[in-house]
């Protein structure tokens, strides 16, 4: 019952410290590891956000460089001299060496009819009129296609330029290469899953991609979820996993530069910053437990046995209690016997006084009036003995103080009961600290005491046996004495008895009247001291009797 | 020793009956009273050699006061106090009043003979003291003193 009442308070101080701890730490680090991940995450955006953008710089740039190139060529030469090929192809020639990249170079006449071409293809004579891109050029004056295979069956996109000449408007049409164009793109395909292509405002791939379809194939990206300004988004890409992709719109034409990304390869140091918090954290909270069980289970010992002391403390009171109450009608009975005694004491003297007279003398019953008498003496003496010793006023009705010498007092009473201890060949041994001071006491009455005491330990040990006495100072305070023995010690049930009056275990006829231990116990209250035993049974019992140490005034 | 005279006070009138009895019979000039007030009446009219005082006397004058009395009355007189009722208090009170002894009833007559003899020695050799002072300053002689305890010790 009670060891329950301390397991349920383990368990709730345990189970309040622990959340109370918990719940701090457990925020804390929640808190920490997603603002950490945020800003981690906000870094990684902006460094995609910033390479995309320089990305489509760069494509916007290479695409600037090349239309102005073949605008400048456009207006410094007239269709006269461009329709000569010899002319056509010298310009082919500054342009690739100025700038680069151009497959082929070619003029197209307002009619939409190819009337001069430098390049690989055979593609003079072709008529544009009807494609998009020409009305485009035209209406527009500078025109970039998308990537698409056309007549000659390879990926390729071209820029095409208008030029008004007096009264004549042509066209000078170049084709850029895919792969130099490409490679620019491809520049930005960083790390194990980072990915750089273009797409057209439709989702068709312009560029090579890295990982996922091909050239002018359709990309699953939704090209509508990027604005104007470079944006980053995360996506589920085809093959179920989760990408930031990063877009950014060029400015001279309507493509779209994305540069993908595994997020887990840019947070590896977030995860391994991640674990280690999460291994500090589980490392916290192991100690918190430890170090929470094994306080709480201290400090609930500390008080079990605080209050066992307590309860220990409470008995003993509840027994001194017991016991002055014991006393007092003890004493208030003794005293009214004590004046029947006296007058059957001064009675029956009396009676005997009479039978030396001369009547009596003669009477055949003498003898049984003498020997009535002696009898009721006799009782009278026990009963008075038996008051007396209740009321602890056996050797001297005046307690005073004198000077006492512990150590002698015990060798004398132990000179006194050596001779009984000796005929029951039991062994008195004496541990007695040498240098006990003299104190101010009443050595008659500590001598009943240690008598009472020896006796006891004799009568309990019957026969063969160990006595040790023993004295100590304890502190500036107290000096100890304890008498033990090795007899058969106290039952456990009867040690809360023993000193009550009239409580005796011997029990032949007259041996024990009950009152010694009761009597020494007031004894020592009185002085200030106390009597304690502790005994097991079978393993005999040790008294403790501490008397208060008054040093006698100097005289 | 003829003239050894015990006043007996006790509230007990068995007890005291038969107590001054018994020490009548054994040639003891003993006077037994009930009360502490007859006490003093009786201390009043002659001398004696030892009262012996029961303390508790319900209903009139307690043995410690008639202790204090007598003495006032008889100083010399020794005073055994006889009691049922022994208590710490009145024991150290009676001895500091110059009670002789403090006995607790019930005693055997034997045992209180002993003590009427102790009380009675020690007052006599008070006495003796007193006469000696007494004749000290009887023999005193113009220009020198005559030492009789001096004179003893030799």
């Amino acid at each position: 019952m009670k060891s329950t009442i301390y397991a349920s308070l383990q368990r709730k101080i345990i189970s309040i410290t622990l959340v109370v701890s918990f719940a701090p730490i457990l925020l804390l680090g929640g808190t920490i590891y997603y603002q950490f991940a945020r800003v981690y995450k906000d870094k990684i955006e902006e460094q995609m956000r910033y390479r995309a953008r320089a990305q489509a710089e760069a494509v916007d740039l290479f695409l600037k460089e090349r239309t102005a190139i073949l605008s400048a060529m456009a207006d410094t030469h007239s269709f006269q001299a461009l329709k000569e090929e010899e002319n056509l192809s010298k310009v082919f020639q500054v342009i690739n060496l100025r700038a680069g990249a151009f497959v082929d170079l070619g003029v197209i006449d307002s009619a939409g009819e190819h009337v001069a071409y430098v390049g690989p293809y055979d593609l003079k004579g072709l008529k544009y009129d009807q494609q998009p891109w020409f009305a485009e050029a035209l209406s527009k004056g500078i025109y970039i296609s998308d990537v698409y295979t056309g007549y000659r069956q390879s990926p390729h996109f071209v820029i095409a330029v208008r030029r008004h000449e007096n009264q004549r408007i042509w066209i000078l049409r170049a084709t850029v290469d895919p792969n130099i164009f490409g490679s620019i793109v491809i520049s930005a395909q960083v790390g194990r899953t980072g990915d750089a292509y273009i797409l057209n405002k439709d989702g068709v791939y312009q560029t090579h991609p890295r990982f996922e379809g091909d050239i002018l194939s359709e990309a699953s990206l939704n090209t509508t979820l990027f604005g104007r300004s470079t944006t980053v988004n995360e996506q589920v890409n085809g093959h179920g996993r989760r990408l930031l992709y990063a877009g950014s719109w060029l400015k001279n034409k309507d493509w779209l530069l994305i540069i993908s990304q595994d997020p887990a390869e840019e947070m590896g140091g977030l995860f391994a910053t991640r674990n280690v918090e999460i291994a500090i954290i589980l490392g916290g909270i192991l100690a918190i437990v430890l170090m929470t069980v094994f306080t709480t289970r201290l400090t609930v010992t500390r008080l079990r046995q605080a209050d066992m002391r307590m309860n220990e403390l409470n008995a003993q009171l509840v027994q001194s209690d017991k016991l002055a109450a014991l006393g007092k009608m003890a004493v208030g009975v003794a005293h009214e016997i004590n004046n029947p005694l006296a007058v059957i004491q001064q009675k029956t003297g009396w009676m005997e006084d009479l039978l030396t007279e001369e009547v009596f003398e003669k009477s055949r019953h003498l003898e049984e009036y003498i020997s009535s008498i002696r009898k009721i003496d006799e009782h009278v003496e026990r009963a008075r003995k038996i008051v007396h010793s209740m009321l602890g006023f056996v050797r001297r009705m005046e307690p005073y103080l004198e000077d006492v010498d512990i150590n002698a007092t015990l060798n004398q009473t132990i000179t006194l009961l050596e001779n009984s201890a000796r005929l029951n060949n039991i062994d008195i041994r004496t541990d007695l600290a040498p240098d006990l001071p003299i104190i101010a006491g009443d050595q008659a009455q500590l001598q009943q005491v240690f008598m009472n005491l020896i006796s006891n330990a004799i009568d309990a040990v019957e026969k063969d046996g160990l006595i040790q006495v023993k004295s100590r100072q304890t502190d500036s305070s107290y000096i100890a004495v304890s008498i033990a023995d090795n007899g058969p010690g106290i039952p456990e049930k009867e040690q809360k008895k023993i000193f009550d009056p009239f409580f005796t275990t011997k029990r032949s006829e007259g041996k024990g009247t009950g009152l010694g231990l009761w009597v020494s116990h007031n004894i020592m209250e009185k002085m200030g001291g106390n009597i304690t035993f502790s005994s097991q049974e079978g393993k005999g019992c040790t008294f403790f009797v501490t008397i208060p140490m008054i040093i006698p005034e100097k005289k | 020793m003829d003239s050894f005279r015990v006043l007996v006070v006790d509230d007990e009138q068995d007890f005291l009956e038969t107590l001054v009895n018994r020490l009548n019979i054994r040639n003891i000039d003993a006077t037994g009273v009930l009360s502490g007030e007859k006490a003093l009446e009786e201390v009043k009219k002659r001398l004696f050699d030892v009262v012996i005082l029961d303390i508790k006397m319900p209903g009139g004058m307690d043995g410690i006061e008639a202790l204090r009395e007598i003495k006032n009355i008889q100083p010399l007189a020794e005073v055994i106090l006889l009691t049922g009722h022994a208590s710490v208090e009145t024991s150290i009170e009676g001895m500091k009043l110059g009670a002789f002894d403090y006995l607790l009833k019930p005693i055997k007559l034997e045992d209180l003979m002993v003590k009427l003899a102790q009380a009675f020695e020690k007052k006599n050799g008070h006495e003796q003291k007193i006469r000696k002072a007494r004749i000290k300053e009887l023999m005193r002689f113009p220009g020198r003193v005559f030492d009789q305890e001096k004179e003893d010790k030799k």
